[in-house]
């Protein structure tokens, strides 16, 4: 029998489930994701997670309650940094633990440290580990991590071509390989789209943004579709570099996106208290408004799902984008 | 060079301490109050942290008063006490504030690194008058222990309320006017007899609450509401998991001194907290074991809103919570002042505590009765 390994369609899933994916199906392994969002599945998990913590971690909860009974383990790794010197969110190096002290009865949980703080070559540990789980044969968890990795390259190439990642999974999940042409957009607008993946690809907690953006005839990018190595050379200009992961993905694209002429207008995406984002917002609406080139937009998303507020606010931004093109 | 640096707790003590050693302008802050919130909490982000909120009206108070030069710690995360210099300079250069900051970093490459940075402080004074002023700004944090953890021990034992909260004021001030060791040691000495001489009553048997949580709130009776001042009047013996002298031998002298250190506590940790989570996540559920096994009454966690290790510490409290039979409690503080809630909770846990205490007491003193656990 095919063992079934459960990985929740929150938090880093838009960021690595091809990689899961690629190497659990090579090991034999059977991938079951989470449902998408509903209001049941945010509600439960608001409900067993800690007041405090932000909306994403929360919703995280709901996703593993909602896999907790179909599944023979759980993929949760404790991902403490991807690349040297540089973190990820301290709530993502507690997860494993916040998650198994408080949901009761889970299946077992695969939950290999993934370190790249000093060594990058960790990764293969932690995926090594993984693997013994499911094979003792040292060959086949390799081949399988290399197939894995494939999986990631070919992913993270769709997403440069112009797919968004929950599109460029889609895509693959249907048998899509490689693509060399960007998909087509409509639209008199660009907006760049700042955020993290898990708050703006979810179309339920960022009340489907991207799909009411495109009906307003925006195009929309994000920093996923950009290579790795503009968002390094440009949040290189901080005068120190910035220790989270993400948050500097989202400032080397902000300050990418501020300076090119293709882009209309900068939306900023934040959950409510989240940390690293209060700081890299910061520092992003200071740099652009001592520039003053493109208009920036603040959202603030938390569980309460009152879209009107959201709606009116977009609208009032694309207009005033429109007035101030007719403008010129 | 009029050189300043943020407030924590009595911190300000060693570190006057170290720069008048070396001849160096200081200007320190006015101590924190309602106008540095304000100030503060006006220009810095949102979602920050309460530190960097109120180090922000530090550093534009201090600026009122001429100073020119700010101190500040570096880090390397995950927390985001590591980049507060970065975003705090940013707020300060577009209000227009021309503040040059000198950021002690851990040395990413070299140690020359953080040599080039110290010296900029210290300009031409030798490496033995530098060491000889550090040393006495560490003698002078542990004399600030000392007193602290005396003050804890009287408070709630004192007839008259208040006597060693004034007697401790007092004593800060001649530990900060001291000129050298010899001074030193006597303003303690002054301030152990005077406390000593404070009327106790020592039939009392205290409820005994540690506290643990980030460091900051921790040490800083101004952003925690006082809490330790605010417990003593209830009548509870104060424990905090970490001072000031501690803090330092771990985090600037990489632990090269044998005392007790945040180590001890990080090894409590698991099974709750398997890795550390930056800040001092590990080290709260670690004291929290730790005031457990000590047999404390119980534990309060006190942390900013939105600090994220703390977070991830309090959604395993319950759990240790549970595993030990200790009450906990947790007080999260941002820059709304309303003490008012904060000492009715308290009052509570407090009332509770007792009566928990009370029970087990008579519980013990009757024989025949069988004690189970709490279930």
């Amino acid at each position: 029998m095919r063992l079934k390994v459960g990985i929740p369609r929150a938090l880093l899933y838009y960021y690595y489930y091809p990689m899961w994916k690629g190497f659990f199906t090579a090991l034999g392994a059977e991938v079951i994701v989470s449902s998408r969002t509903t209001k049941d599945i945010l509600d439960k998990g608001v409900k067993q997670a800690v007041d405090e913590a932000c909306l994403p971690v929360k919703l995280f909860f709901g996703h593993v309650l909602d896999l907790k009974d179909r599944v023979d383990c759980l993929f949760i790794p404790r991902i403490v940094s991807v690349e040297r010197k540089a973190y990820i969110c301290p709530k993502f190096l507690g997860l494993p633990d916040m998650v198994r002290h408080n949901i009761p009865h889970l299946p077992p949980v695969i939950d290999v440290t993934v370190n790249m703080c000093r060594k990058e070559k960790n990764l293969y540990k932690a995926f090594g580990e993984a693997g013994k789980i499911f094979t003792g044969n040292p060959f086949s968890i390799r081949k399988a991590f290399k197939y894995g990795l494939e999986e990631q390259e070919r992913f993270e190439r769709l997403n440069r071509v112009g797919f968004l990642p929950h599109e460029s999974i889609e895509k693959m999940n249907k048998g899509l390989v490689a693509q060399n042409c960007s998909p087509h957009q409509h639209g008199e607008m660009t907006l760049a789209l700042i955020g993290h993946g898990y708050n703006i690809f979810d179309s339920y907690i960022s009340m489907n943004l991207i799909g009411k953006l495109r009906d307003m005839g925006v195009r929309v990018v994000t920093a996923d579709n950009l290579s790795g190595s503009i968002i390094e050379d440009r949040s290189n200009e901080l005068p120190k570099r910035l220790f989270w992961s993400l948050g500097k993905r989202m400032i080397g694209s902000a300050f990418h996106f501020m300076r090119s002429d293709g882009i209309d207008g900068i939306i900023h995406v934040a959950s409510f208290g989240c940390g690293p984002d209060s700081f890299t917002g910061e520092i992003i609406e200071r740099h652009m408004r001592r520039r003053g080139s493109a208009p920036l937009l603040n959202l603030t998303i938390d569980e309460h799902t009152g879209e009107a507020g959201i709606v009116t606010r977009l609208e009032a931004f694309i207009d005033m984008i429109r007035w101030r093109r007719a403008a010129q | 060079m009029k050189v300043t640096f943020p407030h924590m707790g009595y911190m300000y003590v060693c570190l006057k301490a170290l720069l008048r050693y070396l001849d160096i302008d200081v200007v320190v802050p006015p101590m924190s109050s309602k106008r540095t919130m304000t100030l503060g909490t006006q220009h810095s982000p949102e979602f920050a942290c309460l530190p960097l909120k109120i180090n922000m009206g530090n550093f534009i108070e201090a600026y009122e008063q001429g100073a020119d030069t700010i101190l500040m710690a570096g880090g390397v995360g995950p927390c985001r006490f590591g980049y507060y210099a970065q975003v705090q300079r940013e707020i300060l250069q577009d209000l227009g504030y021309n503040m040059n900051m000198i950021i002690l970093e851990p040395p990413q490459k070299h140690i020359s690194e953080l040599i080039v940075k110290i010296r900029e402080v210290t300009g031409e004074r030798s490496w033995l008058d530098i060491i000889r002023a550090i040393r006495f700004a560490w003698f002078k944090a542990r004399a600030v222990d000392e007193i602290e953890r005396l003050v804890h021990r009287i408070r709630p034992r004192e007839i008259e309320p208040g006597r060693a909260d004034e007697i401790l004021k007092k004593a800060i001030g001649w530990i900060d006017v001291a000129e050298d060791k010899k001074q030193l040691d006597d303003a303690v000495k002054k301030a152990r007899c005077s406390l000593i001489r404070i009327p106790v009553d020592n039939t009392r048997v205290p409820v005994r609450i540690g506290i643990v949580g980030e460091i900051y709130v921790m040490l800083e009776p101004f952003a925690n509401q006082e809490i330790e001042k605010r417990l003593g009047e209830l009548g509870v013996e104060v424990e905090r998991s970490i001072y000031l002298s501690e803090w330092i031998n771990d985090h600037l002298f990489m632990g090269l001194l044998r005392m007790k250190g945040s180590k001890a506590a990080r090894e409590l940790a698991p099974p709750y907290i398997n890795h550390f989570v930056g800040g001092h996540g590990q080290e709260t559920i670690g004291s929290a074991v730790m005031f457990a096994r000590e047999k404390y009454d119980g534990v309060i966690q006190v942390q900013p809103f939105t600090c994220m290790p703390e977070i991830v510490a309090e959604s395993i409290l319950p759990v240790v919570s549970r595993d030990y039979g200790l009450p906990t409690f947790y007080l999260i503080l941002d820059e709304h002042s309303g003490d008012a809630g904060v000492i009715t909770r308290l009052e509570a846990f407090v009332d509770l505590l007792q009566r928990k205490k009370e029970a087990a007491a008579d519980g013990a003193g009757r024989k025949g009765v069988e004690q189970c656990a709490d279930i």
